[in-house]
């Protein structure tokens, strides 16, 4: 989950790349960054859950 | 649209130098907040990991980091894409050879990042606090001080290509992090939100009461906040002017923006406190100003104070409720540096593109510098620190812990007057 979730925060700045190279009108760009960001988001959490340890474990 | 060093005039350049001196006050005070932070029997290595952190981070940022980071102007690797020159990593030459220290912008920049890239890898050591070791904080500074930070302020500060989306494509005028919100504080709390991964809780943190830790100095932690105040003005003052082309008649402007947020930031902080817990706090409330500092950085010569108090009050919303809800998903940070600087840095990153007025498609441009944050500094600075972790094991054993990083690691605690230091160590 952990690597999933790296794998995710980078592939999100890869879309967000993408974006500005090959995309050059404003709104497709915009959806585009979104995307990314969004997909980072989901990258941020699974991120976040690997780390997490239920309090009863702790 | 061609990216332009900064030109300052000789009253500017002497202006900007003085700022510069102030800056670190703030490195100062944040050691001052770790500590006062941290436990007693921790407190003497608190501050020489400071120090040390400060000299490691200054040294390799003199090695190679500059090379990396590079300015506007200077050499650059490019890759070009469908026509494009993107600029992606300084190319200057090492141990900062080629630049003449004469009051240059180029010198300037080169003068004022020492500070900033020792302040950011001073900042995740307030997570670590009382069980990371003096030896892995300083390899771990030594790698955000030369890979990290200077890759990113390259894109930022370096003409890079967060820079360069306002010429290239048409996104305002490129990504805008005048005082550092982005570059100095979100990548140090992006690192210290890593540490706080690999080094896990302190001992004790959430067995038996399940109480929090508390801070053993507040007075400490609160002169700490005073002193980075001062040395903040100087932090946004030379910022604006190297980075974000702000004119000399404009300082009173961001010191008023300064003043303004954090205080906003406090106000709501306490606020909130007060509603919940039915008693301000103190701890909170430090860490409310210090968001506030931190959340203006990057538009600081670029909103009007109205706007300073909006950006302020929503950093202090954030700040209690992140504060504790990286409490109850089990993240130890002693000193809430994840909250204040990887949160509050990410609010400056929007709020610049929020606020930032007169600049279309401004928002976009930071909506890309937050995607770099979360997707290059973060997992980067995690495999590093990961890998680094694995020949170098950054956290103390469990008895040295018990004892104090004082007693453990140097031998000697901070205040041998006041504690009676024997066999049987308490938990607490």
């Amino acid at each position: 989950m952990k690597a999933a979730g790296l794998f995710l925060l980078f592939a999100g700045l890869a879309i967000v790349l993408s974006a500005f190279v090959l995309l050059s009108s404003t709104s497709p760009r915009a959806a585009f960054v979104f995307a990314g960001i969004a997909i980072q988001i989901l990258g941020l959490f699974l991120t976040f859950r690997a780390h997490y340890t239920p309090a009863e474990e702790r | 649209m061609q990216l332009q060093p900064a030109a300052l005039t000789e009253t500017g350049t002497a202006i900007c130098t003085l700022c510069i001196f102030l800056v670190p006050l703030t490195a100062a005070g944040l050691a001052l907040v770790n500590t006062g932070f941290g436990r007693s029997r921790s407190a003497a290595h608190s501050l020489l990991s400071a120090m040390c952190v400060f000299a490691v981070a200054a040294l390799v940022y003199l090695m190679i980091g500059f090379a990396f980071q590079g300015y506007i102007g200077r050499p650059a690797h490019l890759l070009s894409i469908g026509g494009r020159q993107w600029n992606l990593l300084g190319a200057d030459r090492w141990m900062m050879r080629g630049i003449v220290f004469d009051g240059s912008s180029v010198s300037l920049v080169a003068c004022l990042q020492l500070f900033c890239v020792a302040l950011a890898a001073i900042i995740p050591l307030g997570t670590g606090a009382d069980r990371w070791k003096l030896g892995p904080s300083c390899a771990s500074a030594a790698l955000l001080a030369g890979i990290t930070y200077p890759i990113f302020a390259h894109w930022v500060w370096g003409g890079g290509w967060l820079a360069q989306l306002g010429g290239m494509a048409s996104c305002g005028s490129g990504a805008i992090d005048a005082g550092g919100a982005g570059v100095i504080q979100a990548v140090g709390g992006l690192s210290a939100l890593s540490i706080a991964w690999i080094l896990g809780p302190r001992h004790s943190k959430y067995e038996s009461s399940g109480m929090a830790i508390p801070g053993h100095n507040m007075v400490m932690v609160l002169f700490g906040c005073a002193l980075m105040m001062v040395g903040w003005l100087g932090l946004d003052s030379a910022g604006a002017l190297l980075f974000a082309g702000a004119s000399v008649n404009s300082l009173v402007l961001i010191a008023a923006n300064n003043v303004i947020t954090s205080s906003a930031s406090l106000v709501t902080a306490l606020i909130v406190t007060r509603v919940r817990y039915t008693k301000p706090d103190a701890s909170i409330g430090a860490n409310g100003f210090v968001i506030g500092l931190v959340s203006i950085s990057g538009a600081c010569s670029l909103v009007s104070p109205v706007e300073a108090a909006a950006i302020g009050m929503v950093a202090g919303l954030l700040v209690p409720f992140s504060v504790e809800w990286l409490d109850r998903l089990g993240f130890d940070d002693p000193t809430g540096a994840i909250s204040v600087y990887a949160l509050g840095g990410i609010w400056g990153v929007i709020a610049t593109g929020a606020f930032a007025q007169g600049r279309p498609g401004q928002w976009l441009a930071q909506a890309a510098m937050l995607s770099a944050l979360l997707g290059f500094v973060l997992p980067v600075t995690y495999c590093l620190n990961l890998l680094l972790n694995r020949v170098y094991p950054q956290r103390i054993g469990k008895d040295g812990e018990r004892q104090g990083l004082d007693m453990s690691e140097l031998g000697a605690g901070a205040y041998p007057e006041l504690a009676q230091v024997t066999k049987d160590y308490l938990f607490r």
